[in-house]
Order: structure tokens, then sequence, then C-alpha cells
């Protein structure tokens, strides 16, 4: 006989599980009823459309893989190594996590703008940040980095020190054992950090129009498109929004069925070919 | 999991799930939702009507017009929209949102505003279409952007302009803005060489740090400022107090300490006036 709390245990997983999907698939899907196919295949032809979904993949990619070039010797560095300041910098590297991104967006001002404290210098050498497509970058590579870094801290620690040791008994320098061991080792969860960032990246929003502005085909990505578009047009904005909904999936989509795949087939790799 | 663990949980859930029922007694709050323009002369109205009746609360919303329209229409909790211009109270009023008429209580017009350094060296109206130059404009939905560009076409053509003058000045803009105060603060910070805002977006606080080019009356435009209590509203006396407030002699005068013209006291109402 089923014990009473094992029934209540039950019954409160099973409702919790409910309400949160209702709180997220409902706006979902509040959105994707709102639109006819035919609408949103009218408004993918609006240059507007076209100009803020180009220059969506372009920044969240460029931003995305500035974030990978910067954060893996980052997060290589505080998943192995002690050193002084090391929990300043985990700090620094989480805050802007919980920044408000219009904040974000204000501090990027204050420090590349044309009167900001980096920015004076950048400004003498013909260097104008603010209103470009590299202060778009800029914007969603401040706060992708952190979804990145932490993801990949957490799967370099993963790495089991005997793989290692074994790599190094049998002769292995530490560059072999990055390439051969930690790197196909902790694959999934760098995998996993890429497109939590890429996603943050793509829905970037308030540090983009505080820092970047608003011109189409320069600095209007598809969050900002959405946004101006509702005051204007709310099927456009929903088609908008539908759209960047639909990339977003495809996207998660594709690094889920990529990740586990690698780490079966990476593991068994690195344990097979380890001179 | 333990039983008073999972009863926890679940009460949660109630108490989540209860929050959304409303008290019957109408609060003694009223929600004010205005065009960013007006957020300095409102807040000092605001507080002048939480002084004249005690234990009311005046709330703001301010954000660009369209912005707040669209709330309203999504069922916003409003009682008062105050908007830059009649588009967005129309909208409102046609979907039966306001109860009466709106009425014009201010008037404002546009300045050009450029940072107190003056990096792009811009001392007339002329100079806003020398190549290179960084102008920040409100969007076109934002009725500061729609008069923005009214401006600059009535200036294409004048003397002393070319016809492309309005094509040219256009062919600088770096942003258009989502509200005019992120205009003025773009200026402040000195990233853009020059913004079109409102006269009453000069304030006090940001007066040191622009500098102002005045637009000739006959190239400006007037814009009017209608107000409306609307029909949805939880607390109408209230928000008919901060009403009339705004339309008696002492709230014009806020107003027009604010920088905004007064559109006189017992103002014009929009509908046919007796």
């Amino acid at each position: 006989m089923l014990r009473w709390s094992t029934v209540l245990a039950r019954i409160g997983v099973g409702l919790a599980v409910a309400l949160l999907v209702l709180l997220i698939a409902l706006p979902l899907l509040g959105l994707v009823l709102r639109i006819a196919p035919g609408d949103l295949i009218h408004q993918l032809r609006q240059p507007i459309v076209l100009d803020a979904l180009r220059l969506s993949l372009i920044t969240s990619v460029t931003a995305t893989m500035l974030v990978i070039g910067l954060g893996l010797p980052v997060a290589g560095l505080i998943a192995t190594k002690e050193f002084p300041g090391k929990r300043a910098l985990e700090v620094l590297i989480e805050l802007p996590m919980v920044l408000p991104p219009t904040v974000a967006g204000l501090g990027l001002l204050l420090a590349f703008g044309r009167t900001g404290l980096a920015g004076r210098s950048l400004d003498a050498l013909g260097i104008s940040l603010p209103f470009s497509t590299a202060a778009v970058v800029l914007a969603q590579a401040f706060v992708a980095a952190p979804f990145f870094i932490t993801a990949s801290v957490a799967g370099f620690r993963e790495v089991e020190r005997r793989y290692l040791d074994t790599a190094a008994t049998l002769g292995a320098p530490p560059l072999t054992q990055l390439i051969r061991v930690i790197l196909p080792l902790s694959l999934p969860s760098l995998l996993a950090g890429a497109a939590m960032g890429w996603a943050r990246a793509l829905g970037e929003f308030g540090a983009t129009i505080t820092f970047a502005g608003n011109l189409q085909g320069v600095t209007q990505t598809m969050p900002l498109a959405v946004y101006l578009a509702l005051e204007a047009d709310l099927r456009a904005a929903v088609a908008l929004a539908v759209l960047l909904l639909l990339v977003s999936v495809v996207l998660l989509l594709a690094v889920r069925t990529v990740a586990p795949r690698h780490r079966l087939s990476s593991a068994a790799h690195a344990v097979r070919h380890t001179p | 999991m333990n039983r008073r663990a999972l009863l926890a949980s679940l009460s949660l859930f109630g108490g989540v799930l209860g929050c959304g029922r409303t008290a019957n007694t109408p609060p003694p709050v009223v929600t004010v939702f205005a065009a960013a323009s007006l957020s300095g002369a409102f807040a000092e109205l605001g507080q002048l009507l939480e002084q004249r009746q005690t234990g009311l609360t005046v709330r703001f919303n301010f954000a660009g017009s369209q912005q707040l329209a669209l709330q309203i229409h999504q069922g916003a909790a409003a009682d008062v929209f105050a908007s830059a211009d009649e588009r967005w109270i129309r909208a409102v009023s046609d979907s039966g949102l306001v109860a009466g008429a709106a009425e014009i209580f201010a008037h404002n017009s546009l300045v050009v505003i450029v940072p107190t350094a003056n990096p792009g060296r811009i001392e007339r109206l002329e100079d806003l279409t020398r190549r290179g130059l960084k102008l920040v404009l409100a969007t076109e939905t934002v009725p500061v952007g729609k008069y923005s560009r009214e401006v600059l076409g009535k200036l294409s053509g004048a003397p002393g302009f070319g016809t492309t003058y309005a094509e040219l000045a256009l062919r600088n803009v770096v942003s258009f803005e989502e509200n005019v105060k992120a205009v003025a603060a773009k200026v402040q910070l000195g990233e853009a060489d020059a913004g079109i805002v409102y006269r009453s977006d000069v304030t006090s606080a940001t007066a040191p740090q622009v500098r102002i080019i005045p637009i000739p009356d006959q190239y400006n435009v007037v814009a009017d400022y209608p107000i409306a209590v609307l029909a949805r509203a939880r607390n109408e006396a209230g928000a008919r107090a901060f009403h009339d407030l705004v339309l008696s002699a002492e709230g014009q005068a806020v107003l027009e300490r604010h920088g905004l013209t007064p559109a006189g006291v017992g103002s014009v109402p929009t509908s046919d006036a007796p």
C-alpha cells in the first residue's frame, strides 16, 4: 500500500511540473497561436525583418566566438589552479548574470563611450564604439560570457584526475593532454555553455539598446525590432517574436542532439587513443 | 521529502494562486500613465495631490505614449492617461477605454540639444547636415520622433536650408531611440553630437550638460498634450482629482515651470466646445 507521504509527494511534484510548464509554455503558445503561417512568411520578406535577423545571427555568433576564445583559457585557469584573487575573478565573471541589462549597457557606455574611461583613448585612435555593430557584439559578449565560463569550469572539473595521470605516465605532454583528453571529455559541457551563451546573446535587449542604440541594419537586432514593432504594428511584432522563437528552438534542439553523442564518442575515443 | 516540507510547498502554491484576488474597497492609489516628457512636472503634481489628500498615493508609469497606449489596451490597471499627442489617446478612446472626453492641458515644442562640450561643433540648425555627425532622434512611433521628422521636413527648402536638408540630416542619425529621455541621455553623456527633444526635457538636471539650439516658431511643431480619466479606473475619484489638478491654475503653473506651455485655465476640450 502506498504511504500517504508518497502520494502527497507525487501530487506536489506533479503540480509543480504542471504549473511550471504552464508558466513557460502558455506565453509561447499565445505567440504561436496569434499568427497565421502566411503572415509569418509575409513578414519574412520585409527588409526590416531580414535586416534584424541577419544582424542578430551575425552578432550573436561573433559574440559567442569571442566569449569562447577568451573564456576557455579563463575557465581552464579557474578550474585547475589556485591563485590570489581567484574568488574576486569568479565573482566578477558571474556579475553580468545578475546585473539588469540596462545597467550593463550604461556601464559599457561609460567605459567605451566617447567620453568613457577607455573610450577616450579609443576615440583618439579613431575608434568609436557606441552606435556601431561592434557595440552590439560587445554588449552581447558581456552578458553571455558568464554562461559559457561557468559551464566550462564545471566541465573541466569533471575530468577525472586519473585520466590525466594515465596520459602523463604514458608520456603525453600537457598540450596533448589538453587536446586528446581534457577537451574531448568536457566537450558536452563546453557545447552546453556555448549554447547558453549564444541564446543569451541572441535575446539580448537592454544592454544593446542602451549602448549600441537602434538603427536598422546596423544595431537593430531581432529583440529590438520586436520591441519597437510592438508599438507600431502588433502583427509584425508577433511575427518577429515567433521567428526568434523558432530560431532559438532549432538551436537548442541542435545542441541537445549533438552534445550527448559527443559525450559518448569522445570519451570512448579519449580512452582508446590515449598513448 | 518529509510531510511538513511538502505541506509548506503546497501552501505556497495556494498563496500564489490566491494573490490574484482583489479587495472590494477601492484602493487609495491613483495610477497615472504619462508620456516620458511629463515625468518632472507630473512627479511634482503627484506630490502636491498626496499632500492635499492624506492617505492617497499617486503612482506613475512614465514611458513613450505609444507604449502606454499599448499597455492600456492590454488591460493595464491605469486610472489616468496623459499622452504626448492626440493620436495615442484617440487610439485608447476609440476602444471605449476613456471616460468622458480627453482635454488638452499643455503644449510643448521642440529644440535641438548638443553636449556642452559640443564635439560636433554645431552652432546652427544648418550644421545638422554636416557629414559624419552623430544625430540621435526618437523613433517614428513616439510622438516626438514623428514631430522631429516634421520639423526637419519644414526646414527643407526654407531660406538658408537646402531642399535635401531633411534627407541629409536623417542620414546622420545613428540611433532611433524608443523614448525622448533616452535621446536626452545620449546627448547628455556626450555620445551623440546632437538630438531633438522637447523644450521641457531640458530640465534643471539636464541643463548644465547640454546647450540648446532653438528651432524658430514657424518651423517648429506644437505638440498638444491630452489627458483623460480612463473608463476602467479603479479609483475614479482620485483620477478625477489628479485630472482636475493638472488643469487648475496651480497645476498649469507647475507645468510651465517644467518648460511646458500651459493650455490655459479651463482648457479647450477636444470634443466640440459649447
